[in-house]
């Protein structure tokens, strides 16, 4: 029984998981995410790939606009950045997969520092405009310059290959999506417990005072556009060789929006919250989806509706998790582990 | 010159709608300080209201219109209630959520009620072409022209002397000032959403008049953001001018450029006001800077 968590030395109370709990629920996940594959259905495995590619953008958006504080509705042009240079580095050049997934990251990292050049001078909603106005004219840029990005043709690009085997199917796809999603769980994890990390959450909480701390502003949030986009670009590039076609059409102003909702549904400013966020936002339209497909022989009529039952309810989560959770599935998990932690008392830690 | 003179009024007229979105995103955005991503949802409601009443049920275009902003204020006065009270206070990123959530579910609404295909939409402004100067323009987009200033001239006059006006250019001058007053900041968030709503439907009845009637109309949402940025976020007639200037502008790069460039220039613009003058043509010059 615990009355409470209390570190006796600085070493335990830095460690990335210091309780026996949470190394027990982290081998019991990751021993879940091991076996998985070999269980589930293709379907299956196409939602885990998704979700795995989903949960990389969302900790890369988090890092920016939950960590740092800069709300940003340009996630799908980054995305898109990312995708697009992954598949004209592979089609154009002949360059591997790995290779061109690497150089995607910098290149959307670039793209990141100079679409944030203007949060050097804006805060806020004004920002949030600004990267309106640059995702509107990055979809711009990708569907009219047709020499360079096909324009609104698809790109269709080969299935990358690992040791003679060719990643396409979802099976084993899954091991480079878990791979690049651990990945940038854990770098993300470890960057909140270094400087660089705690410098982005003093410029979210008070710019000013940061400043006076020694924090270079100018520097660090330069530094954190281009680590989120660094990651936004890594999941665009994911999506590129999962689907193996690039369009515009999966990265308009609906993915970015997309993306700010798993990030506040699951909880800004937090890593499980960007995973959580993911796997609901993926999952929700399929459940409706299912949802209206076995009630297709009782009630035909709602399956028309299901399409618009989606849009409704992707909106309707928002609203509700704003008002009565803001901060998201990340703290409804914690009141979970609280509870069972202290129980059978019902104080908080 | 006659193609510039029919650019000038499709111009003209499609900023006047773009301003009617951008003067109730501006009410809002004074009141209560909230950016408001459903603009263009509320402009598709108003549409489509206006189109079940008078194509639908049958009523004499007159009173479908007045039916039309009746349900209209209701719906912002709904809005406000139920989604946006509860956040007063909360964080901008909070706020701009929860209006892009709203926009999800009223289009949600809108095609579940009508579906996704063009509709037919009851043209009640005449029709047909009006030749000036030997040159024939559209006569619904004359029409739209001096409406939507009349419309401005009573937004004008009640800002100016009615008493919920004058209480809500207190609050946005300062917000602790008016309320130890005695004005009730609720019923000012109250009366800028229903506003908002109307300016929105009545953008949006004169939207199915020229271009017709079909979802995708809530895209002027987005096209909100270069007018106010341009015009100012606090300056209502700075939204009636940038929507004109953008409604312009769009028209003259569409006719004589071409190549979809109309769609990017307004944003292209906005930058370009964010860097050089954030507060915009006419907006107080006080901002968030870092």
């Amino acid at each position: 029984m615990h009355s409470g968590v209390f570190h006796t030395s600085y070493e335990a109370d830095m460690g990335l998981r210091p309780m026996p709990a949470q190394r027990v629920r982290l081998a019991l996940f990751v021993a879940a995410v091991l076996i998985f594959p070999f269980f589930a259905s293709n379907y299956g495995l196409n939602l885990a790939n998704q979700v795995a590619i989903a949960t990389v953008g969302a900790i890369g958006l988090n890092i920016l606009t939950g960590y740092t504080g800069q709300i940003s509705l340009g996630q799908g042009a980054f995305m898109a950045v990312g995708a697009y240079s992954a598949g004209l580095l592979t089609l154009r050049l002949g360059l591997p997969w790995g290779v061109s997934i690497g150089l995607a990251c910098v290149i959307t990292a670039a793209v990141g520092v100079f679409f944030g050049l203007p949060s050097l001078r804006l805060k806020g909603l004004y920002l949030a405009i600004a990267t309106l106005a640059a995702q509107v004219i990055v979809e711009w840029i990708i569907t009219h310059w047709t020499a360079l990005t096909g324009g609104t043709e698809a790109l269709v690009i080969p299935a990358p290959e690992l040791m003679g085997e060719r990643l396409n199917t979802d099976f084993r796809f899954y091991w480079v999506g878990v791979t690049a999603a651990a990945g940038t769980a854990l770098f993300a994890a470890n960057l909140f417990r270094s400087r660089v990390g705690r410098a982005f959450v003093a410029i979210r909480d008070q710019d000013i005072a940061a400043s006076a701390m020694g924090v270079n502003v100018f520097h660090y949030k330069l530094l954190a556009f281009a680590t989120s986009s660094f990651f936004v670009g890594l999941s665009g590039a994911l999506l590129a060789y999962y689907r193996t076609i690039v369009t515009w059409e999966r990265f308009t102003l609906e993915t970015s929006i997309l993306y700010l909702a798993m990030i506040i549904v699951g909880g800004l400013g937090t890593i499980v919250g960007s995973f959580l966020g993911a796997v609901f936002l993926t999952l929700l339209p399929v459940l409706i989806g299912s949802a209206g497909q076995a009630l297709q022989d009782a009630a035909p009529g709602v399956a028309g509706l299901v399409p618009h039952i989606q849009q409704a309810a992707f909106g309707l989560v928002i609203i509700v998790f704003l008002i009565f959770e803001p901060r998201g599935l990340a703290k409804i998990w914690r009141n979970v582990k609280d509870y069972f932690h202290v129980w059978p008392f019902a104080y908080r830690r | 010159m006659e193609v510039f003179l029919q650019l000038t009024v499709s111009g003209l007229s499609n900023g006047m709608v773009y301003a009617l979105a951008a003067v109730g995103f501006v009410v809002i955005y004074k009141a209560s300080e909230v950016i408001n991503f459903a603009q263009g949802e509320l402009l598709l409601f108003g549409a489509y209201l206006s189109f079940a009443s008078i194509a639908q049920i049958g009523l004499p275009w007159g009173v479908g219109v007045a039916l039309t902003l009746v349900l209209a204020v209701a719906i912002g006065l709904a809005i406000e209630r139920l989604v946006l009270r509860p956040l007063i206070g909360e964080p901008v990123i909070s706020m701009i959520m929860v209006t892009i959530g709203l926009s999800g579910v009223l289009r949600a609404t809108v095609n579940a009620i009508w579906g996704p295909r063009p509709r037919t939409f009851p043209q009640f402004l005449p029709s047909g072409g009006v030749e000036i100067a030997g040159v024939v323009l559209g006569a619904d987009r004359l029409i739209v022209i001096p409406t939507a200033a009349v419309i401005f001239v009573l937004l004008g006059l009640f800002f100016r002397y009615t008493r919920d006006g004058i209480a809500m250019r207190a609050v946005a001058d300062d917000q602790q000032a008016a309320l130890s007053m005695g004005i009730s900041i609720p019923r000012i968030f109250a009366v800028a959403w229903a506003l908002a709503a109307v300016s929105a439907a009545v953008g949006g009845m004169m939207l199915g008049n020229i271009v017709g009637l079909s979802p995708n109309i809530s895209a002027i949402g987005l096209r909100v953001f270069p007018v106010v940025i341009l015009g100012g976020l606090d300056s209502i007639a700075g939204a009636v001018i940038g929507g004109a200037v953008i409604g312009l502008l769009e028209a003259y790069t569409g006719g004589y450029i071409g190549n979809g460039l109309n769609l990017v220039v307004p944003f292209i613009v906005l930058i370009l006001v964010l860097m050089v003058r954030p507060y915009g043509l006419f907006g107080k010059p006080i901002i968030e800077r870092v």
